[in-house]
């Protein structure tokens, strides 16, 4: 099933007050900034090297001759050029980011302290073993910390994101299922799932099979008994799902997909909810993988890089990718080869180390108690937000939420303002919006995960401003909805010209054309 | 406008001979928003009814079309290939998408007129 | 604790309202029993001193390169990163900004993102480039499949240049599909005319290295005359990105798709990651090409902005369909790579490249005057291959023990492969000294009498 919630991708007609212009097209504080390209001084350049003996080249006649061409500045224009597109960001430093699903929690700066050190940042995927003891002692200590905090015996740690995590789990049952020649063709996803789990299972050449969701946004147990079968080679659950919700009935899940002869593979994006309170491992799991940029405070930096290490499963660990850590007495190894009937290696090197060494930093910070904290305190601000708006917005469920709510657009039927609208409204208050549209679920999707690290005031002023608008849209102001952002840098931006006719990179313009 | 037939996955077609045209309703293009490509079917293709011959594509959204009656495709529109907004400003007119030789012309039956596919709507609300 | 901002008032205050007598009424759900009690068998949280401490002591258990001569390439190579890359990346605006969803306010991070791109399409010689992938060895890997996607083929051949790390990958990806994966055997001479010769009309693509893992660099012109004559794609693989300041692109050579490690500009090494895949192909494949795109458009004032464009061939829309499951990309290493090529723009990369390969030179003529070593390459950038008596791996082990990281072994990058095992691959970069060279030639021929 594909995401058929079309919506409008360009500027609306609706007009909003016009602001003078001012002679640098600046507006005080918000300052434009030309591309790179845009700023060229040929033959400059921002670093100094020193001279080096010349020496016969020995390229075999391949020089490169032709023009790159890349712009050249100084330090200081390119310090300018940064700082000033820097502010046109919105980011966890300056605000609630209540994504859901995405765990927008802040990003402790001692985590980056510790991966700046040189030990951890200066060191070669392929130097000696006895020469980087210290960098396969963080990936020990980090192993043991994840499987503790999931209850299972075995991890991976190399897959370099979420996705390359589910990857590698869906890879490692196939691995099992062919190795038992029981080789299975379909994968059960639920309808609500996050995209990946169905373009995974696709690239693992799994046929991929809806499971609804029941009226309490959970996964219909009938529904599923009916799906399964021995031609099913796994289920692929988040738990919390991506509604905001506990599966209860996962127990009885695990044991229905384990009777079929299937792998319950979990999604776990989610385990902020949880983590310290639960171990997914008692809830029946095989394989789950854990982002670290979610869960583990590993900075987000703008959409990545991110780490998703998988836990396994006793049946599962004999066929789980390369490398791992083994200890031999007071020594540590990388085992890099790959058993018989294992998946082999999922990237090149030993995975995100710069992540490890933030996640570890971060366990090591929070203890165990501390990240029970953060579970409580993740559901409890949900929770808060979900009371604190159900009377103005509409719940898309019943019941207290996990460590996010879901909401839907019926609150605003008949007001002509879109779930679209009401998110961009935000902007002007001073929010990154919710994320939208998603689970596909419901319509009009929005689906909001405030985290551990809002406090009381943070999220009281969140909730005023959402119920503020709430209220202004059932009172019928719905150009101004259209109209927005009006605060922004820039104003809504017309994605359909950038699809129908996309410019992808930098053009030199032409130099006729300026005639 | 000679006897218009639509399916369930909001396509039309008109026949002329034994060649029908085929393209997209126009509540499926005011649902897709914008459109912004259409990936079409190779001609000489031979499909059953139902088979996927293409995806419309908007900003946020992509639909698989599908072939609401067997044969084989004998051309495809050109002009939304390089103009994909035909789709959403004439979508039973310009915005025709590709055109198919029927190989069981008695699928047609099964498809709905005009009255039928607009009483189905309602039904969508 | 210094990240929760919640007091125990606040709690109960939200309970109150919420009309929970306590958090565990809010984890009903959990089954019976399975709602720990108590915190987990793991150390309890510690000071920001204490965590210091700690994982100093495990830092310092690791040499790193800037303690002594470090001739390591193979994939990740050590360059200086400019003190003004590390600054801007750590502007919070920067470091903990998301993914740009919502583009009226992530103007910073799109436009970053159309100048990395910008910048690869003209590095590599192509006509786009995604908004970077995972590592070299995945967006090679990817590329793969998306030629597949392409030519509608089965047959892939990869070359015994490849770094076998970016084989294994592939390796993997391909497991579970039907393509006909034909790896030659790795070997440190240039083996075109191998390629070209198993190439024929069911060849899906072509894989090949420039410069190569041993370091050899080549034209690649008649390789991609050969694929296109079946109706293959050639695709080039750059691991040392530096090195397309000195040598003629694969754009220009004819290459239909080209990856890339992007490491060596403006990122640390870092034990193998985080690292930055580059992507970049010819715009008439650009729907087939995984990754996320930024595009160029318009507001509703007419002013210029940026947006994720493309969408349609990614997870969140396509789901099971997509050209590939991935969302997150490398950004902020993309960041880091586009700081530091800014700062050196043309005329600083080309410096760049030449003294790297200056320093190559160098390493070359000490090392050819060492009785017992023998240099591979007849062309190299700033990676060469030596062949030593006796087990290399050994060798380079003892001369660790020496403090001198002399380079990768043929053993402890091709595993059982004997045929590689008296090998070792290194490289010299701007960081390179006189006397780091002279050091490792004076510890070789130590070693080898």
């Amino acid at each position: 099933m594909m995401n058929r919630q079309g919506r409008p991708s360009q500027p609306s007609d609706a007009t909003t007050a016009p602001i003078s212009a001012t002679w640098t097209g600046h507006r005080a504080l918000d300052l434009n900034e030309p591309l790179l390209f845009e700023q060229d001084r040929p033959g400059v350049t921002g670093v100094d090297f020193e001279p080096v003996s010349e020496g016969k080249t020995r390229l075999g006649g391949l020089e490169r001759d032709e023009k790159i061409g890349l712009p050249g500045l100084t330090e200081s224009q390119v310090v300018r050029h940064y700082t000033r597109l820097s502010r046109k960001n919105y980011a966890i430093d300056m605000g609630i980011f209540p994504l859901g699903s995405c765990t927008m929690k802040h990003n402790p700066r001692l985590n980056e302290a510790v991966a700046a050190m040189p030990g951890f940042a200066d060191i070669h995927p392929l130097q000696p073993m006895a020469s980087v003891q210290g960098a396969l002692g963080v990936m020990e200590q980090l192993s043991h910390w994840l499987k503790t905090l999931t209850g299972m015996p075995g991890v991976s740690l190399s897959p370099k994101a979420g996705a390359q995590g589910e990857l590698c789990g869906l890879m490692t049952i196939r691995a099992a299922l062919e190795a038992r020649g029981d080789a299975r063709v379909r994968v059960l996803v639920p309808e609500s799932a996050h995209g990946t789990n169905p373009a995974t299972a696709a690239q693992c050449g799994y046929k991929v099979d809806s499971i609804p969701a029941n009226d309490e946004g959970r996964v219909d147990i009938e529904a599923l008994a009916e799906k399964l079968g021995d031609d099913v080679a796994a289920i692929m659950l988040t738990n919390p799902n991506t509604c905001g919700l506990f599966e209860r009935d996962i127990i009885e899940i695990a044991a229905m997909t384990h009777a079929a002869g299937a792998f319950f593979y979990c999604d776990g994006a989610n385990f902020n909810a949880i983590v310290g309170k639960v171990r997914p491992g008692d809830l029946g799991i095989d394989a789950m993988h854990i982002n670290l940029h979610k869960t583990f405070s590993t900075p987000h930096g703008g959409g990545g890089p991110g780490s998703g290490p998988v836990v396994f499963s006793e049946a599962l660990v004999p066929f789980a990718p390369s490398p791992f850590i083994a200890r031999e007495g007071d020594t540590l190894r990388l085992v890099e080869d790959c058993a018989d009937g294992a998946v082999g290696r999922m990237a090149a090197f030993h995975g995100q180390m710069g992540m490890y060494v933030r996640a570890l930093t971060y366990m090591l910070s929070h203890g165990s108690d501390g990240l029970a904290q953060v579970a409580e305190d993740a559901v409890l601000n949900a929770n808060y937000v979900l009371e604190g708006l159900k009377d103005v917005m509409s719940p898309s469920f019943e019941g207290p939420c996990m460590h996010e709510a879901l909401f839907d657009d019926r609150f605003l039927k008949d007001t002509g303002v879109t779930t679209l609208d009401f998110s961009k409204a935000l902007i002007d208050e001073g929010f990154h919006p919710m994320t939208m549209y998603f689970p596909l679920v419901v319509q009009g999707a929005m689906l909001i995960e405030p985290t551990e690290t809002e406090s009381k005031e943070s999220l009281d002023e969140f909730i005023g401003a959402l119920r503020h608008l709430a209220t202004m849209a059932s009172a019928g102001t719905s150009n101004s909805f259209a109209a927005a952002p009006q605060y922004s840098p820039v104003t809504r931006l017309d994605e359909t010209q950038a699809a129908r006719s996309p410019v992808l990179s930098y053009q030199v313009p032409d130099q006729d054309a300026a005639e | 406008m000679s006897d218009i037939r639509y399916s369930e996955d909001h396509e039309w077609i008109i026949l002329d001979g034994d060649v029908g045209t085929i393209g997209i309703s126009d509540y499926a293009q005011g649902a897709l928003g914008d459109v912004v490509f259409v990936e079409m079917p190779e001609i000489g293709a031979s499909l059953d009814k139902g088979a996927e011959v293409g995806v419309i594509e908007s900003v946020k959204a992509a639909s698989e079309i599908y072939t609401p009656v067997s044969g084989e495709i004998v051309a495809v529109n050109e002009a939304v290939d390089g103009d994909p907004s035909l789709v959403n400003t004439d979508p039973l007119g310009e915005g025709w998408l590709f055109k198919i030789k029927l190989s069981k012309p008695e699928e047609l039956n099964g498809l709905s007129n005009q009255d039928a596919y607009n009483k189905f709507l309602e039904g969508l609300d | 604790m210094r990240y929760l901002p919640l007091t125990d008032h606040d709690r109960q205050d939200m309970l109150a309202s919420i009309g929970a007598s306590s958090i565990d009424d809010l984890f009903v759900d959990v089954p019976e029993g399975l709602l720990q009690s108590g915190p987990l068998d793991l150390p309890r949280h510690q000071s920001e001193m204490a965590v210091e401490r700690a994982m100093e002591a495990l830092a310092k258990q690791n040499r790193s390169a800037g303690e002594g001569p470090f001739f390591l390439g193979a994939g990740g190579y050590r360059h200086h990163i400019p003190a003004t890359v590390k600054h801007l990346i750590s502007r919070g605006e920067f470091l903990t900004a998301y993914t740009p969803y919502q583009p009226e306010i992530s103007q910073g991070t799109l436009q970053v993102l159309f100048e990395f791109q910008s910048q690869v399409v003209r590095l590599t010689g192509m006509e786009v480039a995604n908004a970077s992938m995972y590592d070299g060895s995945t967006a090679c890997a990817e590329a793969v499949l998306m030629a597949r996607r392409i030519s509608k083929k089965k047959k892939v051949i990869v070359s015994g240049g490849l770094h076998p790390q970016y084989a294994d990958v592939i390796r993997t990806m391909t497991r579970f599909t039907d393509d006909d994966v034909n790896f030659q055997a790795p070997t440190p001479h240039i083996d075109d005319d191998a390629l070209i010769a198993v190439l024929d009309d069911q060849t899906s693509c072509v894989v090949v290295q420039n410069p190569d893992v041993f370091g050899n660099v080549r034209d690649l012109t008649s390789l991609a005359e050969a694929a296109h004559a079946v109706g293959a794609l050639l695709i080039a693989t750059v691991t040392e990105i530096v090195s397309l300041g000195a040598i003629r692109s694969p754009g220009e050579m004819g290459a239909d798709i080209v990856v890339g490690e992007g490491q060596s500009i403006g990122n640390a090494l870092s034990f193998g990651g985080p690292y930055l895949g580059l992507f970049a192909t010819r715009l008439r494949y650009v729907r087939q090409m995984p990754g996320r795109l930024c595009g160029e458009t318009v507001d509703s004032d007419g002013k210029r902005g940026f947006v994720l464009t493309l969408s349609t061939r990614e997870q969140h829309i396509r789901r099971e369909k997509a050209t590939s499951n991935i969302c997150t990309n490398s950004g902020l290493c993309a960041l880091a790579f586009s700081i530091h090529l800014s700062l050196l723009g043309e005329k600083g990369l080309r410096q760049m490249a030449h003294i790297n390969h200056m320093r190559a030179v160098q390493l070359v003529d000490a090392l050819g005057q060492i009785e017992g070593v023998e240099v591979l390459n007849d062309t190299f950038f700033n990676e060469v291959t030596i062949r030593v008596p006796g087990d290399a791996r050994e060798l380079v082990n003892r001369l660790a023990e020496l403090g001198i990281l002399a380079g990768v072994s043929g053993g402890r990058l091709f595993d059982s492969l004997t045929d590689m095992a008296d090998l070792i691959i290194l490289a010299a970069t701007e960081t390179t000294t006189d006397e780091d060279i002279h050091a490792l030639a004076s510890a070789l021929r130590e070693a080898l009498s």
